[in-house]
C-alpha cells in the first residue's frame, strides 16, 4: 500500500536551492560544492550579511526576518529556486523540512524536493498513524490501555499483556496524584488499590489507565537512509539523552553502554520502520529505551538531524551526499554489511544563551568574537561580528569530535569546547564542560532526565580556583599594557626604581592585586592569600591575542588572551570574559546625564506591547513595556519614580540591545 | 615582554652593523668564595636600600595615609601609577631626598614625588607632591627637588606634568625656601620659560594650591581642577577672614566649579582624581608627536651575563679592585664592547656599546687616572661629540695621580683636557657611581658640576673630597709635622683619636644616602637594574636632537 514505485531516473541534479540558513545552509552548500553542484541560498532581511549567502553561487531574498513569511513561504522560495535554475531544493532542518505541502509544491513545479516523498511525511507525521504502521512493522511501541473495562482482572491482564513495569494513572489525575507504579504482577493489586484510593480521594473519580512504565528513558534514535530503488540501511544509533528543555545539546554515536545485539536489534527495527513507510533519503527513526535494553517506537523525524555528523563520523559517510545522490536516483552508495561503526563521535549544540542557575535563557546580540578550534569539526554559520538574531534559533556552532572510545572522544570534546571562544554573549560552553565532568556521563549512564537529576552538582557554585585569578589578573596587566616599539620607556614594563610595581584588579568583585617583582616573577593577592607567579613565554598572537604560561600553586599551564577592545577573553584553566570599559566610558555616569532616566531594552527583541503614556506618572517596578525575544517575554519596568516624557518605541518593531524604549522627565 | 601588536618604529631600520663588536669575554669565577663573599656583602646593601624606599613608599604614616584617602584622593604614587601608560615604567628620581636631614623630622621623598614617565606614548617628566608629608608643604629639600625635575625637563625637552596638592611653603622654614634664585619661585620662573621654550607645562590641582602655589596651575599652559578636593587660591579661607572679614568656604572661594565656570583659572573639570588624571593624559594625548633621536632596538640582545653577578664583582669593599670590563660586560648589548685605545692610558677603559640599540661611548675607570688616561679621554669625548655619541661614565675613581712624576708630566693640564672635554661636551652625559667618587676624579668624570643629564648612585659608592682614610692621613701627617716642629709626643693614641672622627665624617658624609637625600645625584640604584635605569634614561635625552658641541681651549 505504500507508495515508492516512482521511477528510478537519473536525474542529475546541477543547481539545488537550500530553503534554510545559518549552519546547515553552508553544511549542504560544502557538499554541493564538493560534488560539482552549484548552490543558491534564499535570505530574509535578517541574514542579508549572513555568511551563508556569502558562501552561495547565488541568493535571493526572500521577504523579512519573521520565519513566516520568509523561510516558510513556499512559494518565494520555489519562484527562487525556478528563477535560479535550480532542479532541487533542500530544506535542511526545521523550516519546511517535513512539511508535505511543501514537498508536493515542489513536485508540482518540476522541483526535487529533497527528503522523503510527501506521503511519508505526512505517516509519521501524524502520532497515531504512525503508531498503528510501526505495530503493524512489528517495531516496538509504548503500549497502553485505556478502557472501558475498570476491572482489577482486566487492568491486571492488560498490564501482563503490556509487560511490567507499568504505570498506572488516573484518568483524572494530575500532579503525580493517584499515580503507582507496579514492577510486577506480584505488587500489581497493592499498588492498583493505592492508586485508586489516592484518586477517589483526590478526583472522586478511580478509573485508571494503563501505560508501559520506561524508567529512566534514554532518547536513542536511528539513522536510517532509503532509495528509489527499494533499498534501505541504517547508520547506526545515536544517543541524545542529555537536554534541557526538551532541547538536545549533547548527541553521541553509538549510544553508551548498549549491548551488541541491542544495538542490532535497533537498527533492524528502525529500517523496518522506513520500509514500512517506503521512506526515501535520510530519516531517523526515534526511540525512548530503559535502562535493561527495552526499546520503544516514538516518531520518525523525516529529515537530516541536527546532529547527523556524529553518525557520519563513524561511519566515515557524507550524509548531506547520500542525500544528493538519492535524489539524482543513484542507488545508496553502501549496502548494510558495508558500513563501518568507527569508534566513537560527540556533537555539542553551542547555544547563545545563559545557563546560570539552569534558567537556560535563550539570548541574542552580537557576537563580538567566535574562534574555533582547528582540530575539531565546527558547523557554525557565524562568523566574528555576526548577530545571533531574535527571529531563529540561538545555535552558535555544532562542535563534533571522533575518538578511537567514547572516553578519548570526550576528553576530545572537553578539548575543543575549551578553545572554543566566544564573545559578546552568553553561552554554554561551560555548562556543557560540567555535564562532561560529571562522573555518571563519563560512566555513559545518560538519560533524558541527566540534567534535572544531577541539578545538583551541575550547578553548583564552586569555589574558583586560584589559578583563574592569577590568570585573569596576569592577562589584565598585560592587556592594559600600551606596548610598542618606540622606546625603551615602551617597550620595557612594570618597573618602578627600587620597589615593585603594584597594579589592582576587579576580578568577579573582588579586589585583585598583582605585583611585579620583576619582569617574569610576580606576586597575585586576594582575599588574604598570596601567590607566587612565574610568568614565561608571552606571544603576541596575529590576530591581536596574546597567550603566556604561568607557573603557580604548583601548576604550570598556559593562558591566551583576545583582547576586544571593550572586553577581555582568557582562555586558560578557566574560560572567562570580562569587560574592560574604555576609560571616557568609566567617567561617563560622573557626567550625570540623561542616561539613567529612562527604560532600556535588556537584549534585542520585539516590542509586544506598550503599557504606559506620556505624561503618566510611574512608580518604580511598575511594568512600563512587554517585549518578546528569543520567544520569551520580558517586562521592563520603572527603574524609579518618575514621570513618563517620550514612548522611545512601537509595538512590533524591532528594537537592538540597551534601546531606550521609555523616556522619563 | 613582548605582549601587544608591534608597531615598528621607523628608527630602528635594524642597524645590525654593531654585531660585529667582539663580546667582552668574562674571567669571573662566580663560585669563588670571593665572588659569594662580594655577593653577600652588596645584597646586604641592596636589601638596605630597598627597606628604605619601602619605608618612604609608605609617605606620611599611616594615619595621613588615611586620612588622605578619606577625602577620596589618591596617593600621589597612585596617582603617578595612574598618570602613566599602565604597567610603564617610571624612573622615579631621588626618593631619599631629605633622609635624615631634618633631625627628628621625617620628610619621606622630600615630600613630593619626581620623575620621568611616559604618558600617552609621550615622555614626560611628573613632579606630584605628597600631601600626607606634612600636607605637601615645600622643604627646602623640597623646593631643590621640584627645581632639580624641572632642570631634567628643560634640558631633555620633556613636558611637565604637575600633579599639586600642597600648603605651599613651609613656614618655619621659609627662610631657606623663599627668597634666593633657587628658591620658591623658580618654580614659576621655569614654568614661564620653559612654556617660551615650547616645553608644555600641564597642572592637574588634587588638592589645595594656595598662596604662591596658585601660580603652579595659574602658570600651566593648560590646568585640569578635581571637584570638592582641588582648591586654587591666592590667600585661604583663614586669610580671607583675617584681611576682609569674608567668611566662605574653600570649595567656594576656589573649587573646581569656580574657576572652571567662572575665573577661567582652570581648563578642565574633573569629577574626581582618576578622571583628572584621565583628562590629564587627554590633554598630553594631544600634543604634537616629536621625533625620537633615539636608535631604539627592540630585539636588542641582553648582555650575555647575568646582571646580579655586578653584586658578586663588585662587592662593598671600594679597595678592592676589578676589571671594569665585567661590569660593562653586564649592562650593555650583547656585553658588546668596541674598545678604544684598548693598550694606552690603561686606568681608563674608553669605547663604543649599544644600549637597546642606542650607541654609548662608555668612560670607566679601572684605577687612578694618569696623564695617558685623561689624554685618552678627552679624545674619546671629542669622538663622541663629533658623532653625536651620548657618553657613559662609570665612575670609580680615587682621583688623579700625585707625585712629582705626575706633576712633572703635566698632570694637571692633562687633568684640565679632561675636565673641559666633559664640561662642553653637549651629546648626553649619564654618570653612574659604581664605586668611589673622590676629588677631581669626580670632575673628569662628569661629576654633579659637570652637568650630566642624570647622575645615578650604587649603594656601594662613595663621594668626597677625598677618601676618609686618606682625609685622615692628611690631617694626621700635618698634625704630626706640627707637633715635630714643636717638640712635642705625637702618641699612637693621639693619632688614632685625631683619625677616627675625620674617618667618620668622611664615612657618614660620604654615604650615597647622605649624597641622595641632598640630590648630589637623581637616585640610588640596584646595580643589577642599571643596565634598565640607562636605557630609560637615555631615551628621555633623546627626545630633543643632539645638540653641536663646541670645546674651550684645551691646554696643550
Amino acid at each position: 500500500k505504500r507508495c515508492a514505485s516512482t521511477a528510478p531516473l537519473i536525474r542529475p541534479i546541477q543547481r539545488v536551492l537550500v530553503a534554510n540558513r545559518g549552519e546547515i545552509a553552508i553544511r549542504v552548500q560544502n557538499t554541493a560544492r564538493k560534488m560539482g553542484i552549484e548552490t543558491v541560498a534564499v535570505f530574509s532581511d535578517a541574514d542579508r550579511n549572513s555568511l551563508f549567502v556569502k558562501k552561495a553561487d547565488k541568493a535571493y531574498h526572500i521577504g523579512p526576518p519573521l520565519a513566516a513569511e520568509s523561510y516558510l513561504n513556499m512559494d518565494k522560495i520555489i519562484n527562487s529556486a525556478l528563477r535560479s535554475g535550480a532542479q532541487a531544493i533542500h530544506p535542511g532542518y526545521g523550516f519546511l523540512s517535513e512539511n508535505a505541502g511543501f514537498a508536493e509544491k515542489c513536485a508540482q513545479a518540476g522541483l526535487v524536493f529533497i527528503g522523503p516523498p510527501a506521503q511519508a511525511i505526512r505517516d509519521m507525521g501524524a502520532k497515531n498513524v504512525s503508531k498503528q504502521i510501526m505495530e503493524d512493522a512489528k517495531v516496538p511501541v509504548v503500549k497502553g490501555f485505556h478502557g472501558e473495562d475498570q476491572s482489577d482482572a482486566n487492568l491486571k491482564k492488560k498490564s501482563a499483556e503490556i509487560g511490567y513495569p507499568v504505570m498506572l494513572k488516573a484518568v483524572y489525575g494530575g500532579g503525580g496524584k493517584g499515580m503507582r507504579i507496579a514492577w510486577n504482577e506480584a505488587e500489581f493489586e497493592e499498588k492498583l488499590a493505592s492508586a485508586r484510593n489516592e484518586a477517589k480521594k483526590s478526583f472522586g473519580n478511580d478509573e485508571m489507565l494503563v501505560e508501559k512504565f520506561v524508567e529512566k528513558p534514554r532518547h536513542v534514535e536511528v539513522q536510517v537512509f532509503g532509495d528509489h530503488h527499494g533499498n534501505y540501511v541504517h547508520l547506526w544509533e545515536r544517543d541524545c539523552s542529555v537536554q534541557r528543555r526538551h532541547q538536545k545539546i549533547i548527541e553521541e554515536a553509538p549510544a553508551p553502554n548498549m549491548e551488541h545485539d541491542t544495538r542490532v536489534k535497533l537498527g533492524e527495527s528502525a529500517v523496518r520502520a522506513a520500509a514500512a513507510v517506503g521512506y526515501v533519503g535520510a530519516g531517523t527513526v526515534e526511540f525512548i529505551m530503559d535502562p535493561r535494553g527495552e526499546f520503544y517506537f516514538m516518531e520518525m523525524n523525516t529529515r537530516l538531524q541536527v546532529e547527523h555528523p556524529v553518525s557520519e563520523a563513524i561511519t566515515g559517510t557524507d550524509l548531506v551526499e547520500w542525500q544528493l545522490r538519492v535524489a539524482q536516483g543513484e542507488k545508496l552508495p553502501l549496502k548494510q554489511s558495508e558500513i563501518p561503526l568507527n569508534g566513537h563521535a560527540f556533537e555539542c549544540r553551542v547555544y547563545a544563551e545563559d545557563t546560570r542557575k539552569g534558567a537556560f535563557m535563550p539570548t541574542a546580540g552580537r557576537l563580538n568574537y567566535v574562534d574555533f578550534p582547528e582540530d575539531a569539526r565546527i558547523d557554525t554559520g557565524v562568523v566574528s561580528g555576526d548577530e545571533v538574531s531574535i527571529h531563529y534559533d540561538p545555535m552558535i556552532a555544532k562542535v563534533v569530535v571522533w575518538g578511537q572510545d567514547r572516553a578519548v572522544a570526550a576528553a576530545k570534546l572537553e578539548s575543543a569546547l575549551a578553545r572554543t571562544r566566544i564573545s559578546g554573549l552568553p553561552t554554554n560552553i561551560d555548562f556543557v564542560r560540567r555535564v562532561l565532568a560529571h562522573p555518571e556521563f563519563a560512566a555513559g549512564n545518560v538519560y533524558t532526565d541527566f540534567i534535572p537529576d544531577h541539578q545538583k552538582e551541575l550547578f553548583a557554585e564552586s569555589e574558583t580556583p586560584a589559578e583563574i585569578y592569577v590568570e585573569s589578573a596576569v592577562a589584565h596587566a598585560l592587556a592594559a599594557l600600551q606596548k610598542s616599539d618606540a622606546g625603551v620607556f615602551q617597550n620595557l614594563s612594570f618597573f618602578r626604581m627600587n620597589l615593585s610595581p603594584k597594579y589592582i584588579f576587579k576580578i568577579d568583585g573582588k579586589d585583585v592585586s598583582i605585583r611585579f617583582d620583576s619582569d617574569s616573577r610576580l606576586t597575585v593577592s586576594y582575599d588574604g592569600n598570596s601567590y607566587e607567579t612565574l610568568l614565561n613565554d608571552i606571544e603576541s598572537t596575529t590576530d591581536g591575542s596574546f597567550k603566556f604560561t604561568l607557573e603557580a600553586n604548583g601548576r604550570r599551564w598556559s593562558t591566551v588572551v583576545k583582547n576586544l577592545g571593550n572586553s577581555l577573553m582568557v582562555n586558560g584553566v578557566g574560560q572567562n570574559e570580562y569587560e574592560t570599559p574604555q576609560i571616557h566610558e568609566t567617567f561617563d555616569s560622573l557626567s550625570g546625564g540623561a542616561a539613567s532616566h529612562s527604560a532600556v531594552a535588556p537584549m534585542p527583541g520585539i516590542i509586544e506591547k506598550i503599557l504606559v503614556k506620556p505624561g503618566e506618572q510611574v512608580t518604580t517596578g511598575q511594568a512600563l513595556v512587554v517585549m518578546t525575544a528569543m520567544k520569551m517575554e520580558y517586562i521592563i519596568r520603572a527603574p524609579e519614580d518618575s514621570t513618563v516624557e517620550h514612548i522611545k518605541c512601537q509595538a512590533g518593531k524591532n528594537v537592538p540591545k540597551n534601546a531606550v524604549l521609555v523616556q522619563f522627565a | 615582554p613582548n605582549c601587544s601588536v608591534q608597531v615598528r618604529n621607523h628608527h630602528c631600520s635594524a642597524d645590525k652593523s654593531t654585531l660585529q663588536w667582539a663580546p667582552i669575554k668574562t674571567s669571573i669565577d662566580n663560585s669563588s668564595d670571593d665572588f659569594a663573599a662580594n655577593t653577600a656583602e652588596m645584597k646586604v646593601l641592596v636589601e638596605d636600600l630597598k627597606a628604605k624606599i619601602s619605608k618612604i613608599e609608605q609617605a606620611g604614616g599611616e594615619k595621613a595615609v588615611k586620612l588622605h584617602r578619606s577625602r577620596g584622593k589618591m596617593l600621589a604614587r597612585e596617582r603617578i601609577d595612574g598618570i602613566v601608560d599602565a604597567g610603564s615604567p617610571f624612573i622615579e628620581f631621588s626618593q631619599l631626598a631629605g633622609y635624615e636631614m631634618y633631625g627628628k623630622e621625617e620628610v619621606p621623598s622630600g615630600g613630593i614625588l619626581t620623575g620621568v614617565g611616559i604618558v600617552s606614548g609621550r615622555v614626560c617628566v611628573i613632579v606630584a607632591n605628597d600631601a600626607t608629608v606634612k600636607g605637601g608643604t615645600y622643604y627646602p629639600i623640597t623646593v631643590k627637588k621640584h627645581l632639580r625635575a624641572q632642570e631634567i625637563a628643560r634640558e631633555n625637552k620633556l613636558p611637565c606634568i604637575y600633579l599639586v596638592d600642597s600648603g605651599g611653603a613651609n613656614l618655619p622654614r621659609q627662610a631657606d625656601i623663599f627668597a634666593d634664585s633657587q628658591h620658591f619661585g623658580r618654580i614659576f620662573y621655569n614654568q614661564a620659560t620653559m612654556s617660551s621654550e615650547g616645553i608644555p607645562q600641564l597642572a592637574v590641582v588634587m588638592g589645595s594650591c594656595t598662596a604662591g602655589g596658585a601660580y603652579v596651575p595659574a602658570m600651566s599652559d593648560q590646568a585640569i581642577i578635581v571637584k570638592g578636593t582641588g582648591t586654587v587660591f591666592l590667600g585661604g579661607p583663614p586669610l580671607v577672614k583675617a584681611a576682609t572679614g569674608e567668611e566662605i568656604s574653600a570649595e567656594e572661594l576656589g573649587g573646581a566649579d569656580l574657576h572652571c565656570g567662572e575665573s577661567g583659572v582652570t581648563d578642565y573639570y574633573a569629577h574626581n582624581d582618576k578622571h583628572a588624571l584621565y583628562l590629564a593624559r587627554s590633554c598630553i594625548a594631544g600634543l604634537p608627536p616629536v621625533e625620537e633621536h633615539m636608535t631604539f632596538n627592540p630585539n636588542a640582545d641582553e648582555p650575555l651575563y647575568p646582571a646580579e653577578e655586578i653584586y658578586g664583582i663588585v662587592g662593598s669593599n671600594l679597595k678592592k679592585t676589578y676589571d671594569v670590563r665585567e661590569v660593562i660586560a653586564r649592562i650593555v648589548d650583547g656585553s658588546r664592547f668596541h674598545e678604544f685605545k684598548e693598550r694606552y692610558g690603561e686606568t681608563l677603559v674608553t669605547g663604543f656599546a649599544t644600549i637597546y640599540g642606542q650607541r654609548v661611548g662608555i668612560l670607566a675607570n679601572n684605577g687612578v687616572l694618569f696623564a695617558e688616561s685623561a689624554m685618552k679621554g678627552s679624545h674619546f669625548i671629542e669622538l663622541c661629540c663629533q658623532r653625536k655619541i651620548p657618553l657613559l661614565f662609570l665612575q670609580n675613581i680615587t682621583g688623579f695621580m700625585v707625585g712629582r712624576d705626575a706633576e712633572a708630566g703635566g698632570i694637571a693640564k692633562h687633568g684640565a683636557k679632561l675636565v673641559t672635554a666633559v664640561a662642553c661636551a653637549k651629546v648626553p652625559k649619564i654618570t653612574v657611581l659604581v664605586g668611589g667618587s673622590y676629588g677631581a676624579g669626580n670632575y673628569g668624570m662628569c661629576g654633579r658640576g659637570y652637568s650630566p643629564r642624570y647622575v645615578f648612585m650604587w649603594p656601594n659608592s662613595r663621594i668626597s673630597v677625598m677618601g676618609g682614610e686618606q682625609a685622615a692621613n692628611v690631617l694626621s701627617t700635618v698634625q704630626k709635622e706640627k707637633k715635630k716642629r714643636e717638640g712635642a709626643d705625637w702618641t699612637d693614641q693621639q693619632d688614632l683619636e685625631l683619625r677616627k672622627p675625620v674617618e667618620e665624617k668622611f664615612e657618614k658624609e660620604g654615604h650615597p644616602y647622605f649624597a641622595s637625600a641632598r640630590l648630589w645625584d637623581d637616585g640610588v640604584i640596584d646595580p643589577k637594574d642599571t643596565r634598565k635605569v640607562l636605557g630609560l634614561a637615555f631615551q628621555s635625552t633623546l627626545q630633543k636632537p643632539i645638540p653641536e658641541t663646541k670645546f674651550g681651549v684645551f691646554r696643550m
